[in-house]
């Protein structure tokens, strides 16, 4: 790592104030993208600000429709907790699904969505349920946030504070694992709510996206058998050594298959 | 059997200091004044260095020195251990392997300069200063491009890739057999590079006291003794009496830590140099590109058979990669380690095999648990399937009707080795038997209707262990000796050390042999203490690989304590005033049978070191006794492996629904560890077949570089084993044992393989490189249904 200022806020306002008046200051959440990529020396920062100690950006609640999860709980708090469980268990399955017990214990919801990694999980759920991102300065709709690959919709010095999802009736998240980083090499997350049918794509392409000719399919008849003959275009979809662009658009059928079998569709 | 003797499942003595993180590896020492080193490494697989600036790093914060290639121009390169010759009767081509890039690099990750530092991130900082002006040239990746006579060449003064040429075997011979044959079976095949990952990366601390002139590297090594005849004899001329190499607690190796590493000289050389201690400490990274590599063949194979599924020949063609340069036994591997198993557990009665070793610009290839072996039993475990699939055999029958008898041993192979026993059918009923092959059938039909494609895959394996002796070995181009080295010491009140040449970095060495001691001496286990892995406590020992530690080194053990015996039974007979040769040890006592006349072990001790009552004219006080023990043949541990697995066809995904082992391992001394071996061995196996590969682009860059994109296995990846034994002792060595830190790994891949192509046969695959991932079983699925 390069020398840097570690900085300890323990409220919302003063890490605001500090990432203002760094030069160069990086938010630490979980620290599972940032740290790695600190040590191999592709990133510095004057300061690195670290949200752990921001109480007031944990915590889950349920009410009014919606699940709200403060930007600095742990994969592990919402895939432990009941009340996801409850309310969308989709979201607390995907949350238990998302890399191992160690990354599940230190990520959190809001480090992964600003991360925007093309293969992470939780960017599936946030525009397959319609949610919304709120931050220190405004709110930002899920279908609005992620706008390719690494990039959000997020000002410099912008915080998130929370993510509310609205219940749907069922949801259900599948995902094809990457076999060494369990990152999604695909994950489709699909609900139905009276809004209609979301179909979201993770992992496929550079940046999470919707599939409008299943959700139409769904709409009419929610059910697996209505998206097993839709595919996706492999034009622009990743390709790497673990998978080809060809694989993904066929994975993106058979995970929205399971996603609907699995929201009991 | 006593409750800590031979048979008996004793818990790991070195365990509990591993599991409260006690204990202590290379990395957990620090010595007053030392300093860092940091390695710049090529970025580039295969340049010119045109010119080195290293001023500013100089300069830099912290900075001790700075040392090139220019600067280490006195000293050797890194020697290779072993000398193949072509078959032509010339030797291996045998380049220079610098300590630092001289003039070019030839892999990404070749040590260009190292910055000594006060401290890792100062030694860091100053080498993203050092400005090295490369002039990128073509990358050699690919070994059949690598071959071809227009292709660049990874070392300009050998003016070919081809290493050697080597072959085992009669070509005219074979390819009359396969003229005349019923039917041949032929196979293209891939064994994917590895990339090794110990959980402790490597290690090496220099030291040098200037008021002695003693040097002391204190290493992550397999083999201390080995690292200091090579460093010290050939690199840095220095004597072995002013070099001291200490392995101390290793986690883990896998062949990966019996090479002798540029690190090691640098930290070594340098202390001297600087006067300071000198820590150089790998991380993650830097082992994906600078510990040796596994594997790596691409071979053709073909099996010629009689109409009744007898095999009349076998002849096998391979590339070997050796990447860019000769890493210390890298060329024993795909030659003496493989070609001389090409017999396996079969009575094919004329073998042909032909290797060329191919340098390209990759990280050095070299023995990675199983080394050869593993490659050996695929081609051979995968052609055998083959061919009982095309002659509609079932592949337990094609086996059965090709097995070594038991009735034959010794049997003298056409590939040069003599089994000195077994009982592989033994082995193979056992297994069908555990898998219940018989139900198999009903298993696939009920897999089926679930919309999954079941399959279930043998393999037979045969292994070789102990490599020995040493002047055959010699003759076959060793340039070490391979027996094992023991001292035991009876201390005065009868506690025990035994000062071995094995190491143990997590074979669990402490529990085994001390079991073996117990057993010999009657006495309680816990007296005593296994020391190993410091060349100024041991005798000259040439360490652990090649699942030669038991059979080996705990031989040496064995005629160390008959020794012991020997002289207690003198010390005992003048204190029993009786006759030596009345005299006998049994239960920890010198007794005289048929009378009241004992003396206790600890008795005997205590008058060797306080002999006033003691045969002084004829004998020396004293009871501690070395043994050098050279084997006289390898041990030959075998067995049978039935997997079972179900792929989804929709997405590919490989299941193993189980697993089954059976070895023969002759002796066994701990049950309980032997089974964690075959677990880890067989783990590594499944990696192999299922998960690992080491991926270049035809930059020569490691696309699969970290744990991100290199697949270990973790325990979600397989299935609870099912492990048993058969028993054949080893003939030639006291204890019957033959080893098997190796097997799970050797005989695994081939298991795995055969079953997954089972399976999808149905949906008309059959062809299948590893590692079977998700992604290449879907494809070989779509292309089966699009042809």
């Amino acid at each position: 790592m390069y020398a840097f200022d570690y900085k300890s806020p323990s409220s919302l306002s003063e890490a605001a104030d500090m990432l203002q008046s760094s030069d160069d200051g990086v938010l630490l959440a979980g620290g599972h993208t940032l740290l790695p990529t600190m040590k191999q020396r592709l990133a510095s920062a004057s300061d690195l600000i670290d949200l752990g100690g921001v109480s007031e950006l944990r915590g889950i609640s349920v009410s009014g429709g919606q699940v709200t999860i403060g930007a600095m709980t742990t994969h592990a708090e919402v895939a432990a907790s009941s009340e996801v469980a409850n309310a969308i268990a989709a979201l607390a399955d995907l949350a238990g699904g998302i890399g191992d017990p160690q990354v599940r214990n230190a990520g959190t919801i809001g480090g992964s969505i600003a991360n925007s990694d093309p293969s992470a999980d939780y960017p599936a759920a946030l525009v397959g349920l319609g949610a919304t991102i709120n931050t220190n300065s405004r709110s930002i709709a899920a279908d609005d946030f992620f706008t390719g690959m690494f990039d959000t919709a997020l000002d410099e010095n912008e915080i998130i504070t929370q993510v509310s999802f609205p219940i749907p009736d069922a949801a259900g998240y599948s995902k094809f694992p990457n076999p060494a980083s369990r990152y999604a090499v695909v994950g489709v997350f699909v609900s139905r709510s009276s809004d209609g049918v979301r179909v979201a794509v993770t992992g496929a392409g550079p940046s999470v996206f919707r599939v409008a000719e299943m959700e139409a399919a769904l709409a009419d008849s929610f059910s697996a058998a209505s998206v097993a003959g839709i595919s996706v275009s492999d034009d622009d979809l990743n390709s790497d050594i673990h998978a080809s662009a060809e694989y993904r658009a066929h994975l993106v059928t058979v995970m929205a298959k399971r996603a609907v079998q699995k929201a009991g569709g | 059997m006593s409750g800590t003797g031979i048979g008996a499942s004793v818990r790991r003595t070195e365990d509990l200091r591993f599991v409260r993180g006690a204990g202590k590896y290379t990395d957990d020492m620090n010595l007053l004044g030392q300093t860092y080193a940091y390695i710049l490494r090529s970025p580039h697989a295969h340049a010119t260095i045109n010119s080195i600036d290293t001023s500013a790093a100089s300069q830099g914060d912290g900075v001790v020195a700075v040392f090139t290639a220019e600067d280490m121009a006195a000293i050797g390169g890194i020697p290779c251990g072993w000398q193949v010759h072509s078959k032509d009767g010339s030797p291996m081509h045998e380049p220079k392997h610098p300590v630092l890039a001289e003039g070019k690099v030839r892999h990404t990750g070749d040590p260009v300069a190292v910055v000594i530092a006060e401290s890792r991130s100062q030694a860091r900082d100053a080498a993203e200063s050092i400005e090295v002006d490369y002039g990128v040239l073509p990358a050699v990746v690919d070994m059949n491009d690598a071959v071809t006579a227009d292709s660049t060449s990874v070392h300009d003064d050998v003016g070919t890739n081809i290493c050697y040429d080597w072959a085992l075997g009669d070509p005219e011979v074979v390819d009359e057999a396969f003229s005349n044959a019923a039917h041949v079976a032929s196979l293209d095949l891939v064994n994917n590079r590895l990339i090794p990952n110990a959980i402790e990366p490597r290690c090496a601390i220099g030291d040098f006291d200037q008021a002695t002139g003693q040097y002391t590297l204190h290493t992550t090594s397999q083999n201390p003794h080995v690292i200091r005849l090579l460093m010290g004899a050939f690199v840095l001329g220095v004597p072995e009496h002013k070099l001291r190499v200490h392995a101390p607690d290793v986690g883990g190796g896998f062949g990966s830590k019996i090479f002798h590493y540029a690190e090691e000289i640098i930290v070594t050389w340098a202390a001297a140099q600087l006067n300071r201690p000198v820590k150089w400490t790998a991380d993650r990274s830097e082992s994906f590109i600078s510990d040796a590599h596994g594997r790596d063949h691409v071979t053709k194979v073909e099996l010629a058979l009689d109409e009744d599924g007898k095999f009349l020949a076998l002849r096998e063609s391979t590339l070997a990669n050796m990447g860019a340069y000769l890493s210390t036994f890298a060329p024993c591997i795909p030659t003496y380690l493989h070609g001389t198993l090409l017999a396996g557990q079969y009575a094919t009665p004329v073998i042909y095999c032909e290797v060329k070793a191919v340098f390209t610009n990759t990280v050095p290839v070299d023995a990675y648990r199983g080394a050869g072996r593993p490659e050996a039993t695929y081609l051979l475990e995968r052609i055998v399937q083959v061919a009982a699939d095309q002659l509609g055999m079932d592949p337990a029958e094609i086996r059965r009707r090709n097995f070594i008898q038991p009735d034959q041993f010794p049997y003298q192979t056409p590939v040069a080795l003599v089994y000195d026993t077994g009982d592989y059918d033994a082995s193979l009923s056992k297994a069908l038997d555990s898998a219940d092959y018989a139900g198999f059938a009903a298993r696939k039909a009920s897999s089926k209707a679930a919309g999954k494609l079941r399959g279930i895959g043998i393999s037979s394996y045969i292994e070789a262990c102990g490599i020995a002796p040493s002047n055959v070995v010699g003759s076959l181009g060793a340039r070490a000796g391979l027996y094992e080295a023991a001292t035991i010491r009876v201390n005065p009140t009868g506690s025990v050390s035994v000062l071995t040449g094995s190491h143990s970095h997590g074979q669990g060495h402490e529990t085994t042999f001390a079991q073996v001691v117990s057993e010999k001496l009657g006495i309680d286990f816990d007296s005593i203490e296994i020391v190993h892995g410091d060349t100024d406590k041991i005798p000259f020992g040439m360490g652990t690989y090649g699942s030669r530690s038991i059979a080996v080194g705990g031989t040496a053990i064995v005629n160390a304590l008959d020794k012991i015996i020997a002289k207690g039974k003198k010390i005992a007979a003048h204190l029993l005033e009786a006759s030596e040769a009345d005299i006998e040890f049994e239960d920890g006592q010198f007794v005289v049978p048929g009378t009241d006349k004992a003396k206790a072990f600890g008795e005997v001790a205590l008058t060797a070191y306080v002999p006033h009552q003691y045969p002084l004219e004829e004998l020396e006080p004293g009871l501690e006794e070395t043994a050098f023990y050279d084997p006289k043949n390898f041990t030959f541990p075998a067995g049978t492996y039935v997997c079972e697995v179900e792929v989804d066809p929709e997405t590919g995904v490989v299941d193993i629904a189980s697993f089954h082992a059976t070895d023969d391992f002759g002796t066994i001394i701990n049950p309980m560890i032997v089974e964690g071996q075959v677990h880890g061995g067989l783990v590594q196996g499944i990696g192999q077949a299922l998960l690992e590969a080491a991926c270049y682009d035809d930059n020569g860059q490691l696309l699969s570089g970290s744990y991100m994109d290199y697949t270990m296995p973790r325990a979600a990846d397989v299935p609870s084993f099912s492990v048993d034994t058969t028993v054949t002792e080893c003939e030639h060595n006291p204890l019957g044992v033959k080893g098997c830190g190796e097997a799970g790994a050797i005989g695994s891949p081939p298991a795995v393989i055969n079953a997954i192509l089972n399976a999808l046969a149905e949906v008309g695959v059959t062809e299948l490189d590893m590692p079977a991932t998700p992604h290449r079983v879907w494809q070989a699925i779509r292309s089966a249904q699009a042809s």
